[in-house]
């Protein structure tokens, strides 16, 4: 909260908070519309299209070209499909702040629905990977240790071993996989965001992204065991290490500080 | 008084099985000597007790892990309890170690303790080093002792490493494919040492069973003798002790080791391990199970030695790949340069008693441990050397430092390589002055007293700080230490004019002499006629 | 440089103050020996050194109850229960009670002894006269002729032939040890040469273990590949997939611009060791935009668009290429092994 606080004056908090509340009108919308809109028709399809137009335009278009066709600022939109966009937006990345190495997650601006409405538009600029459904990325029934070994061949080198992250060249990273949604590490892989190459499904079937995914939520989420204890950023020797001096060394010192130290005198007659 | 009398009381039980144990021990001669042992009372003297027993306890449930743990990299198929691992392929080293964590009854707990145990053993040990650096002493007669004590440190580091790779998995076995990576560049044998190190090509089948005999046997064997050797010097040489009133250069001013030491030593040992345990209860070391067994093709970002290798790590990471290759042979600079930078520089502390000893040409008895300030470039050579050593620790971790910081990982690598140079210059200057700095106030304090944060106005207006004369144990100790006149060449020509021969070695040592104790490297401490002046025109400042 | 004079004056004088020196008038910087004593509370005050007593065993009662709880926990708990402790996270609860039990059953005995040590024992400072280390004059002559005497009836220095025989013994003995580790591992040959991929061997995607098609391999994606016939279940699996194991990416052939790369490569599939050539790290932080791929341990980086070559950090060369093309079944196959050694370099890689 301190955090916020001290960004209240911002002089994009107005936008931020703008933004969020019709994010908010545009969630509320979307948890009490009706079930009917849910079937998928010709012409649900071409709106949603069309809304996605119109907020492509005002979040992207200056930076992807109204077309989506790319300009100095952002890449070509064209073929990168609906879980892209999905992902991309979902988790915040988009539309990005400011230029740097890389584009972090942020808090999310748009709503599900109107994510689902960029997609759309996105998607019908050129054919790319879908948005996965549920079905596709839910861990349930998976080989969490098949997943495991997965894991360590594909991800581990760049997302650690429980997917804690890691750093790349030049200030680029791999970003923190907890708490991270199944859908959008379904998309990741699928997808291959910013610098992180892609997991097609030629290469890498669904049932394996789900084995990952099964296995990346059963040792980094809240609720994982870290039987041994405080788990110290599960960065390995590092954090250990640093353990050892500040609190191993530490509390020694200080226990030894007290064996040494002279009994307290009394008062000098 | 071994004879039996005819006395008609017997004597007590105790006293009965003592004589016992003289007769064949002569432990009454012993007792004599050192039951009554006085130990000087500083909490920095106990860091090398914080070794010791961390040390005894590595060896206590080491031993206890040795009757899991199966050193063999025969694959087996793992059926665990451990879900996330379930069927997966691994070898029978990590097999057992995973049923150490999960299957045993407080397997865990001790294999933390282990664990928790040796980094504590190595981090006490650099400190403990580093304290007897700081105050002086490894002087005469204590420079085999401090050699003793380097080897220590320079073996657990080994220790440490052959320790950790046993559990075959697969942080520790990129450790070990880096070293075998690292014995491949050694010119001509390399790949001889690891073929016969490895019984074959990495990984082979084998390295596990050798490690483990060098861990368990092999090195904690010569560190026993070692620890054993180091503990008998301390009492033949007495502790050290600060400067005080009544502590000279041939006393030992303290509390006798029965009962006080038996008690406080004894004690603390107990604290020791507590502490230790209580650290294994809260915080996991080392979980193999999120690790993952060992696979040559498989690898995981934030791939670190523990911190006492940490060092050489960042060595490694930070050198410029340098090869050269002539007349079909390749030399692997950039990985041999660090491979022998790290045990020179390690070296360089080990050899520092026997320079400074050449340096000063002082060949007395000295068992007063300094401050560190009346010792001015000993201590900014220290600081300059810690700092290389940390700009080192902060390299081989460049990439959380990266992640953890938002700053480029090749940024970091190169403020590595230009402070590795420049840190330690700038450490020794800024170390310097600051030790200066210090024994000024010291003079001050001694000459015009403490100040007593007392302001008086004077009739004329003037405000004027108290200022408190010291006792006389204080004026005694703020002047107790020694300082060396800086040395001077003989003169050129002799008395009798003849032309005196000079060795480049003694000009060498004359010239790092007045380095050490010239003009501009020690504060004259205040003299006894200074003192009567300033105070014979008391309170005029 | 024992022999070197070091004059007398440049070494410092107050070393030898005598123990317990009075105070002299005429130096206010004298030693006025050690302080006297000063009680403690616990000294003059009955009550007090009782309530020190209760304190030290109060700490011992708790060591023991603490052990009771140890061996309480132990058969209580079972191996595999979580609980969630805060702040620890979901931590294993044998584990963290068999622990603080134990830390402070132990830490209390410490904790007890010490406080009994500095409360109840007795804290008058003692000194102690050192000696010197050194022997005397009169012990050093007696050694050197007990030695000498000890030397001559040896005859050690007369009879030189028994002193260099023995001398010969002594030196040429250890050599059996020497020979004996021979065994400890074969010669190198070429084995660090050469890896099991040769020509005709399709490439296995690691993660399916079925064959590779050009066309699974997309532009920006990331695949490992093995050598057919290559099982995780082999006994020599680690030792050849420690040499075997590629990284596979596709990238634009025109983005290519090393010219062997592209020729090496299968419509711009570019198949490349996994293993460092710095010590031998699985490399494999590939980014797919800059086309860069990174060492997790040691930060080497290499430009996979041109042949690998080492762009940042302290690898020496390349990361070896694998020729590839396209079998009549349509899957990629080697064209031959490695022309280089892969991984780490070595004296004889030349």
């Amino acid at each position: 909260m301190k955090k916020l606080s001290a960004r209240r004056r911002h002089p994009l908090a107005a936008v931020v908070v703008l933004l969020l509340a019709l994010a908010a009108t545009g969630g509320l919308y979307a948890a009490f519309a009706p079930a009917g809109t849910a079937k998928a028709d010709e012409t649900a399809q071409s709106l949603a299209i069309e809304e996605g137009k119109k907020l492509y335009s005002v979040g992207c278009a200056s930076c992807h070209g109204t077309g989506g066709q790319g300009t100095s600022d952002g890449p070509s939109l064209v073929g990168v499909g609906s879980a892209a966009v999905d992902f991309q937006v979902g988790t915040g990345r988009m539309p990005a702040q400011q230029p740097g190495a890389q584009v972090p997650r942020k808090k999310v601006i748009y709503s599900q629905a109107e994510i689902d409405q960029l997609a759309a538009y996105v998607a019908s600029l050129g054919a790319g990977p879908i948005k996965p459904t549920e079905g596709q990325y839910s861990p349930d029934g998976a080989d969490i240790a098949k997943g495991g070994e997965l894991f360590r061949t594909n991800c581990a080198q760049c997302h650690n071993f429980t997917g804690e992250g890691g750093a790349l060249t030049y200030g680029k990273y791999a970003p923190s996989l907890e708490g991270v949604d199944p859908k959008h590490l379904y998309e990741a892989m699928q997808t291959g965001p910013q610098n992180m190459p892609s997991f097609p499904d030629t290469t890498m079937p669904e049932k394996e992204k789900k084995d990952i995914i099964a296995y990346v939520q059963a040792v980094n989420s809240d609720s994982s065991a870290s039987p041994g204890g405080l788990k110290l950023g599960g960065l390995g020797p590092v954090s250990e290490g640093l353990f050892a001096w500040v609190f191993g060394l530490g509390a020694l010192i200080a226990v030894a500080i007290w064996v040494a130290a002279h009994t307290a005198k009394a008062k000098k007659s | 008084m071994s004879t039996v009398t005819n006395t008609q009381k017997k004597a007590p039980a105790g006293e009965r099985v003592a004589d016992w144990a003289d007769g064949r021990l002569g432990i009454y001669t012993l007792a004599k000597a050192n039951m009554r042992k006085i130990f000087p009372d500083h909490w920095s003297f106990m860091l090398g007790e914080v070794c010791l027993y961390s040390f005894l306890i590595i060896i206590l449930t080491g031993v206890y892990l040795t009757m899991f743990f199966h050193p063999s990299m025969n694959e087996v198929e793992y059926v665990g309890p451990y879900v996330p691992l379930q069927g997966q392929l691994m070898s029978e080293a990590f097999n057992s170690t995973m049923h150490i964590s999960f299957e045993v009854r407080g397997g865990l707990l001790i294999r933390q303790i282990h664990h928790w145990a040796a980094l504590i053993f190595l981090a006490g040990m650099f400190v403990h080093m580093m304290r007897v650096f700081f105050t002086g002493a490894f002087r005469k007669p204590r420079e085999i002792n401090w050699l003793f004590g380097f080897l220590l440190f320079f073996l657990g580091m080994f220790t440490g490493f052959t320790g950790y790779s046993l559990p075959d998995d697969l942080l520790s076995g990129t450790g070990v494919r880096f070293m075998q990576g690292a014995i491949l560049s050694v010119p001509v044998l390399g790949t001889y040492l690891s073929m016969f190190l490895f019984g074959g090509e990495f990984p082979g089948g084998d390295f596990v069973a050798r490690f483990y005999s060098a861990h368990v046997l092999l090195l904690p064997g010569i560190m026993l003798g070692l620890v054993v050797a180091h503990l008998i010097l301390v009492f033949v040489h007495k502790h050290t002790q600060f400067a005080g009133p009544g502590r000279t250069n041939d006393n030992v001013v303290g509390m006798p080791l029965l009962p006080v030491y038996m008690a406080k030593a004894g004690g603390f040992f107990f604290l020791v391990f507590g502490v230790i345990a209580v650290i294994a209860a809260i915080a996991s070391i080392n979980p193999i199970w999120a690790i993952g067994p060992y696979r040559p093709d498989q690898v995981s970002t934030g791939a670190q030695p523990d911190w006492y290798m940490g060092f050489a790590e960042g060595l490694i990471r930070v050198m410029p790949g340098w090869e050269i290759n002539l007349w079909g042979h390749t030399l692997v600079l950039g990985v041999m340069i660090p491979l022998a930078i790290f045990p020179a520089v390690l070296a360089a502390i080990a050899v520092y008693p026997f320079i400074e000893s050449w340096i000063t040409g002082d060949k007395r008895e000295h068992h007063i441990a300094q401050r560190p300030r009346n010792a001015p470039t000993r201590t900014a050579f220290g600081v300059a050397w810690i700092t290389a050593y940390m700009i080192m620790l902060v390299g081989g971790g460049n990439d959380l430092w990266a992640t953890h910081f938002h700053l480029s990982l090749n940024s970091i690598t190169w403020f590595v390589r230009i402070f590795f140079f420049a840190g330690p210059v700038i450490a020794f200057v800024a170390t310097k002055r600051i030790c200066l700095g210090l024994q000024r106030r010291d003079k001050d304090k001694v000459l015009h007293g403490r100040e007593s944060g007392i302001i008086k106005r004077l009739p004329h207006g003037e405000f004027v700080e108290v200022h408190e004369p010291l006792s006389q144990g204080e004026l005694h100790r703020l002047t107790a230490h020694e300082q060396y006149a800086a040395a001077e060449l003989p003169p050129a020509v002799d008395e009798n004019g003849v032309e005196r021969k000079i060795g480049a070695m003694e000009k060498l040592r004359v010239k790092l002499n007045k380095g050490y104790y010239g003009e501009d490297s020690q504060v004259a401490k205040p003299t006894v006629e200074e003192y009567k002046e300033i105070q014979s025109g008391h309170g005029h400042h | 440089m024992s022999s070197q004079e070091i004059p007398e004056e440049t070494l410092p004088a107050g070393q030898d103050t005598a123990h317990g020196a009075v105070t002299v008038a005429d130096d206010p910087f004298a030693d006025p020996g050690l302080p006297p004593h000063k009680p403690r509370i616990q000294d003059i005050d009955e009550r007090a050194a009782r309530r020190s007593e209760r304190a030290v065993a109060f700490m011992f009662v708790l060591s023991m109850l603490a052990t009771v709880g140890f061996i309480a926990s132990y058969v209580i708990f079972p191996v595999d229960k979580i609980v969630y402790i805060w702040p620890f996270g979901h931590v294993s609860a044998l584990n963290f009670a068999l622990g603080m039990t134990l830390g402070a059953a132990l830490f209390f005995i410490g904790a007890g002894a010490v406080h009994w040590a500095r409360t109840l024992m007795s804290d008058v400072e003692v000194a102690d006269e050192r000696h010197p280390i050194e022997a005397s004059p009169e012990v050093k002559a007696k050694v050197m002729a007990d030695f000498a005497a000890g030397a001559a009836e040896s005859g050690m220095g007369r009879r030189k032939l028994i002193r260099n025989t023995m001398f010969g013994a002594l030196s040429l003995v250890p050599l059996s040890g020497i020979v004996l580790l021979r065994d400890m591992g074969p010669l190198p040959e070429k084995k660090l040469r050469t890896t099991m991929w040769t020509k005709g061997l399709q490439l296995i995607n690691m993660n399916t273990h079925e064959p590779l098609r050009p066309e699974d391999v997309a532009v920006g994606s990331l695949t490992f590949a093995m050598p057919e016939g290559l099982s995780e279940h082999d006994e020599h699996f680690q030792t050849q997939i420690a040499k075997a194991a590629l990284m596979i990416v596709r990238i634009q052939p025109e983005d290519i611009k090393d010219k062997r790369e592209l020729e090496w490569s299968h419509q711009g599939i570019v198949a490349f060791s996994k293993i460092c050539t710095h010590v031998g790290c699985p490399i494999s932080l590939y980014e797919q935009q800059t086309h860069h791929v990174l060492c997790p341990c040691h930060q080497s980086t290499f430009d996979l668009s041109d042949g690998a070559r080492v762009i940042f950090g302290p690898a020496g060369h390349p990361l070896p290429q694998l020729r590839i093309g396209v079998n009549d079944k349509g899957f990629l196959e080697a064209l031959g092994d490695f022309d280089e050694p892969v991984g780490p370099a070595f004296w004889e890689r030349g």
